[in-house]
């Protein structure tokens, strides 16, 4: 059976003057895939990934993301994604709970939908207790977690990650995998950028930026057969080794 | 609907949440309102009066006894000579020197006509003129005493007739300075309130990255300004109802007009403030940048809104330029509708002009404000 793509992206570029921060890619993400997208900083992830969820305008390219055109159909791309972004993006100057009604507000979740969500988020993460305390007070893991979750309120086909383990323990890391697993189960893709390259190995497919361009993208294992390694760094590393 | 009622939700936990910021919303002002009220005067009062008396007569005594008993001055010293007046001038201990010549009370009697010398320190321009009107008044009725007493008893019927003008000052009849000045202030407090605080607010949020995350949900822009501009809304009106009711009770300034069309205006009025203040908001990056273009525009909008120097005496080029200063509206329309008794169409062209303003203010936010890069 064929898998149905969710994300299709060709020849999508973007320049700054005279410096071209995204080359050229073209990829396509099947449904319920985590896909890693790797690259050193600088290779232009997040510049990629900001075209795919319509807060920066392609110079070409195409790319439809959940079916919809990124550029022409914006707002319909934005029904459809969740996001999480590098540094931390919810209010600290709110409660947990204030955080997840106004994130379900806008958007546009009825009211007794944002009461029942609620409940549900705040007891898987068993947060209790602390619904009603400033988000500020929890530790930068457990933020991410609630992010996470905030950011899958209004249930988007796809969600993405902008390195969501940045600074967080190797115990709570592991955590977050298992949650990013379980969305992945229930069909929902990821596409999730990071440095860690024990994450990369958790990843269904992985590519690699360098300087722009897509230097390798293949499931891990493939990755680390093609050039003969034994893990996802030496991977990395080859890669981005062969520009310098 | 429902989207902008979330965001104003939001807008409003996070300032009531905000410890710091609530005193400085309320508090500061009202302080402010109390204290310019009372300092931010026109009168001139306490002059530091010095005389240097070359005659010492009886006539010379009577006019110095003049300026003692006024209220407007301070008699400092009596100096010896115009040497020593003039190093007490240099190092700013005195503002006035009288200096009355040897031979003031004969050559009057004699004559009939003497003169007087008065040095005025004019680095305060306005108060040397204020206080050159005083001293003419002062030594005018001295005159008029001493002509009266060197006329020949049965030439007094002779006189010639003073004409005297009555004045009557209308709308602000004791000329209390505060029943024009508080109006006034009351504006600049509300304008700046309102200013910095939409100035600040979504740059603060693209500070600490959360714009980001609102840009990548489906809201539209309209619904983000309105949410976002609406809390400030509510907050200025709330400033200006504390303010009047300050106003009311420690100054006892008059309401003449309709309260509901001095609220009407002002909802117009803050508008174009909103907009303005999120236009900046726009346009830079950091909070910082923010409060820097928003003093640049408040400087500039409180000292040319005929609050403090009338507009009538600013070149033509700067009277032109007051008309894009919305606080100059405002001020006008202030103290039309509180002290004059000003109705709507009396108020039309500032209501329209500022109609106008918020607007074009409020466009340019919307047009300015972009989800993509």
């Amino acid at each position: 059976m064929k898998i149905e793509n969710v994300i299709a992206v060709k020849d999508l570029t973007k320049r700054f003057g005279a410096f071209t921060a995204v080359d050229h890619i073209s990829f396509e993400v099947g449904k319920g895939e985590i896909f890693g997208f790797l690259g050193a900083n600088g290779a232009g992830k997040t510049t990629a990934m900001k075209m795919l969820i319509g807060i920066s305008k392609p110079t070409s390219g195409e790319a439809t993301v959940a079916g919809f055109d990124v550029r022409k159909h914006t707002e319909e791309v934005k029904k459809s994604i969740g996001y999480m972004s590098q540094g931390f993006s919810l209010y600290n100057d709110l409660t947990i709970q204030d955080n997840i009604t106004f994130f379900g507000g806008i958007y546009g979740l009825k009211k007794t939908a944002i009461q029942e969500k609620s409940k549900l988020l705040i007891q898987d993460l068993g947060l209790e207790k602390m619904a009603n305390k400033l988000l500020g007070a929890l530790p930068l893991g457990w933020k991410q977690k609630v992010a996470f979750s905030v950011a899958l309120l209004h249930n988007p086909k796809i969600i993405f990650l902008d390195e969501p383990t940045g600074g967080v323990d190797p115990i709570t890391r592991r955590q977050f995998w298992e949650m990013i697993y379980r969305e992945a189960h229930k069909g929902i893709t990821v596409f999730v950028t990071t440095h860690y390259m024990d994450e990369a190995e958790y990843c269904d497919r992985v590519s690699i930026m360098v300087e722009g361009k897509i230097a390798a993208l293949d499931t891990p294992k493939n990755l680390k057969e093609h050039y003969q390694v034994d893990s996802m760094n030496q991977v990395f590393l080859k890669l981005a080794r062969n520009i310098e | 609907m429902n989207t902008i009622r979330y965001i104003i939700q939001k807008e409003f936990k996070q300032i009531f949440r905000n410890k710091a910021m609530l005193p400085i919303i309320f508090v500061m002002p009202l302080i402010q309102l109390v204290i310019l009220s009372n300092a931010a005067t026109f009168e001139v009062k306490n002059i530091k009066f010095s005389y240097i008396d070359n005659d010492r007569t009886a006539f010379s005594r009577e006019l110095i006894e003049k300026f003692k008993v006024s209220s407007y001055f301070d008699v400092i010293n009596e100096f010896p000579s115009m040497k020593a007046a003039n190093s007490a001038m240099l190092e700013g201990k005195v503002a006035v020197i009288l200096e009355i010549p040897s031979h003031f009370e004969r050559n009057l009697l004699r004559d009939k006509r003497t003169g007087l010398s008065v040095t005025i320190d004019a680095i305060d321009g306005a108060a040397a003129g204020v206080e050159n009107v005083y001293i003419n008044q002062i030594v005018l009725q001295f005159n008029q005493k001493a002509r009266v007493k060197l006329m020949p008893f049965d030439n007094q019927g002779a006189l010639p007739q003073n004409i005297d003008t009555i004045p009557a000052f209308w709308y602000n009849e004791t000329l209390n300075y505060k029943t024009f000045m508080v109006p006034g202030i009351l504006v600049m407090l509300v304008t700046m309130i309102t200013l910095f605080l939409s100035g600040m607010n979504i740059v603060r949020e693209k500070e600490i990255g959360t714009l980001e995350q609102i840009n990548v949900t489906p809201i539209k822009k309209y619904q983000f300004i309105i949410g976002k501009l609406f809390p400030f809304l509510i907050l200025g009106i709330v400033l200006l109802t504390v303010g009047l009711l300050i106003a009311k009770l420690l100054f006892n300034i008059p309401m003449v007009g309709s309260i509901g069309l001095l609220y009407a205006y002002t909802v117009v009025y803050i508008l174009v403030i909103l907009g303005i203040g999120l236009f900046i908001s726009n346009f830079t990056d950091t909070q910082q940048q923010a409060m820097f273009i928003a003093w640049f525009f408040m400087v500039i909008f409180i000292l040319m809104s005929g609050l403090f120097t009338p507009i009538e005496s600013m070149p033509y080029w700067a009277q032109v330029v007051t008309e894009f200063n919305p606080i100059k509206y405002f001020v006008q329309v202030m103290r039309m509708v509180m002290l004059k008794g000003a109705g709507i169409s009396d108020i039309y062209p500032q209501f329209f002009k500022t109609l106008a303003y918020a607007l074009a203010m409020n466009g340019l936010a919307v047009l300015g404000y972009k989800k993509v890069t």
